[in-house]
């Protein structure tokens, strides 16, 4: 079955965060492919690079990376939402005139057309709130 | 390729901008002219009261957002009695016209959609 994930939930503040990943690894490990990953709402800080947990704790940016890279995952970020909460690509932030970025491949950042269109061409949509 | 999409509102308009957000996908969705109904489910009814007085704090009016539904042909907009009585509201207090519904009926609502997103 074809699955695309809409991830609303901020990384270390919700549950639904890690939920969202555990999920994803789950449904490739049975088998199932997972067409596109969203970001959107709290769920654009899930990209940053800049995350720093303790040692202990999962780096949740780097897992997605990790699992991006094994399973060659789409992991689309809304733009409108990344950006005004401080999201950034190097090409975002030289358009805008900043001095810092913190996004990169295997994230990307792209318009809400792109969740449409994980929407339309997925036999499921699971949203993790 | 139109289908009918269903966006599920479950937030209350401000508190939370995931109110905001969940709007703009579907104007997003209209744009790409897919057949969008919009359910305020739960705190979602409050999105439709009239007379919001949003620019005290700071933000923009979730009211007028929903009023340019129509122009992009978005007219199915739904609300059960249930949420509405359950909170102290009436069709009276909201802003917008729209569908008044049995929270029974809500699974038929669903089952008519192709696709179905909550916010």
């Amino acid at each position: 079955m074809n699955v695309s994930l809409l991830i609303l939930s901020e990384p270390y503040s919700s549950q639904s965060s890690l939920s969202a990943l555990k999920y994803a690894k789950a449904a490739l490990l049975a088998g199932h492919s997972i067409p596109r990953v969203f970001f959107y709402h709290n769920g654009v800080h899930t990209g940053s690079q800049l995350q720093t947990p303790q040692q202990d704790e999962s780096n949740i940016q780097q897992e997605w990376v990790e699992l991006a890279n094994e399973y060659k995952l789409d992991l689309v970020i809304c733009i409108a939402a990344a950006l005004k909460r401080g999201n950034l690509t190097v090409d975002e932030a030289n358009r805008y005139d900043r001095q810092q970025y913190n996004i990169e491949a295997p994230f990307e950042l792209s318009g809400l057309g792109q969740l449409l269109d994980a929407q339309l061409n997925s036999d499921q949509m699971i949203t993790f709130a | 390729m139109t289908k009918n999409i269903l966006v599920i509102q479950r937030t209350a308009p401000y508190g939370s901008s995931l109110g905001r957000e969940g709007l703009d996908y579907v104007l997003t969705s209209a744009a790409y002219d897919q057949n969008i109904s919009l359910l305020f489910l739960g705190d979602g009814a409050f999105q439709l009261l009239s007379n919001q007085q949003s620019k005290h704090i700071n933000l923009k009016n979730q009211l007028s957002a929903l009023e340019v539904l129509p122009l992009y042909d978005i007219e199915n907009l739904y609300v059960t009695q249930e949420d509405l009585s359950e909170r102290n509201l009436s069709q009276s207090q909201l802003g917008i016209k729209v569908i008044v519904i049995k929270r029974a009926d809500v699974h038929n609502l669903i089952e008519q959609q192709d696709h179905v997103v909550g916010f």
